[in-house]
């Protein structure tokens, strides 16, 4: 059957032709376990922005400790089933922009369109925007205090280390030698050189595809 | 019109932003610290050890925090905003093909091409908070940033911590914190 040519076209074949199939009965072959042809619940939005609030506020350390947090809710709720959940999951990785805004933003669009998807972009960074904002202008009164600048002295190293972990962590993961070569040199580049990271990337990227249609070129 | 300059600075910033919160510092860091100059390395330190330790997406609470400093509550808006819209753009706009564009041989190419840069620029983050590389008399100088690494006690902290995340798994909230609580011990 060519619509099951790979594991995300059915998600995509909702995303794309209706994301309002919410309401509809839908048989799920592999669907959780006594779950199956349950009704889908139609989510509002304001539901959807309580909820992802919530999702926003309850994550700390970045988009990967939102992957469960959506899934429970989403579950919970009988909002979206666990396969399609996944689906969501390995698309927001994909895709430019940060996991946990293309998760908001992939989520509510599976609920109810670019409106949900606003409505729950918009619900996810609230709590960091307010929390912030609380701890910046709170701060901002206390930038003399010597136990403060003592506290901060002993965070600006720890800091540096939790950037410095994921960054050797991924060279680790480089194979071909061609990626060795291209983080050594924007690494040289970057931190040496002051060149902005914007121009390699452009660079990669024209090259990447340049690349990509030469080769499928000399396929034909 | 800062807040024009904040908008298109934080647009760029997450139209670019392949590689998640990490190389959004990166970019954070080298648009805001080093391009605009709005934010001194020290403060830029303090705002990321911040943004990791508070609720949130940690490039979301960067650039809120950036947008504050540099804009006022305002700032922080725009810079909010700014950075989330180019990620919403993008999906409106290929919603409907992206069944196709997300297994498109070219675009699969690009991100593997584009996934040890990332590694790159989060390393020179790190780099650029820990050292100054400049010129003296047109020999290259390389200096430690004092801000940031006053001494053979911040150095330990970076070790521990590093240890502690990289072989350890520890959560890092709570190694943040420890490194806050020890800042108060040793100085």
């Amino acid at each position: 059957m060519p619509c099951h040519k790979h594991p995300f076209s059915a998600f995509f074949r909702t995303l794309a032709n209706d994301s309002r199939l919410c309401k509809q009965r839908r048989n799920f072959d592999n669907f959780v376990p006594g779950m199956a042809n349950e009704e889908i619940q139609r989510a509002s939005l304001g539901r959807i922005f309580g909820i992802f609030c919530k999702i926003g506020a309850f994550t700390i350390g970045g988009g990967y400790a939102m992957i469960p947090v959506i899934e429970s809710e989403m579950l919970r709720r009988k909002w979206i089933p666990r396969e399609e959940i996944d689906d969501v999951v390995v698309l927001a990785q994909s895709a430019p922009g940060l996991l946990a805004v293309n998760m908001a933003i992939f989520t509510g669009y599976k609920l109810r369109g670019w409106k949900g998807s606003i409505v729950a972009t918009l619900g996810a960074i609230l709590p960091s925007f307010v929390i912030i904002l609380a701890v910046a202008s709170v701060l901002a009164g206390w930038r003399d205090n010597e136990w403060v600048n003592r506290f901060f002295l002993g965070l600006r190293p720890v800091a540096i280390a939790l950037i410095a972990v994921p960054a050797v962590k991924m060279s680790l993961r480089s194979t071909a030698w061609w990626e060795w070569v291209v983080m050594v040199v924007t690494l040289v580049l970057v931190a040496v050189l002051k060149v902005s990271p914007i121009w390699i990337l452009l660079v990669l990227i024209a090259s990447s595809v340049a690349i990509c249609k030469a080769r499928e070129g000399r396929g034909k | 019109m800062i807040f024009l300059q904040l908008f298109v600075t934080f647009f760029i910033i997450g139209l670019f932003n392949f590689g998640g919160g990490g190389a959004m510092i990166s970019l954070i860091q080298t648009q805001v610290v080093t391009v605009r100059e709005w934010i001194s390395e020290g403060a830029f330190t303090d705002i990321v050890a911040i943004s990791q330790s508070t609720p949130g997406p940690i490039g979301i609470n960067c650039a809120t925090y950036v947008g504050y400093e540099v804009g006022g509550v305002a700032g922080s808006a725009v810079a909010t905003l700014a950075v989330v819209l180019p990620s919403f753009l993008i999906f409106l706009a290929l919603v409907r093909i992206f069944d196709k564009f997300h297994t498109h041989p070219v675009f699969v190419g690009m991100m593997k091409a584009l996934h040890p840069a990332v590694a790159g620029l989060i390393g020179a983050a790190a780099l650029i908070l820990m050292f100054r590389f400049g010129w003296a008399d047109g020999a290259p100088a390389v200096s430690v940033i004092t801000d940031n690494f006053s001494d053979w006690r911040s150095w330990l902290l970076f070790a521990a911590a590093f240890v502690a995340v990289f072989w350890g798994k520890a959560n890092p909230i709570y190694v943040i914190l420890a490194g806050g609580v020890a800042g108060l011990l040793l100085w």
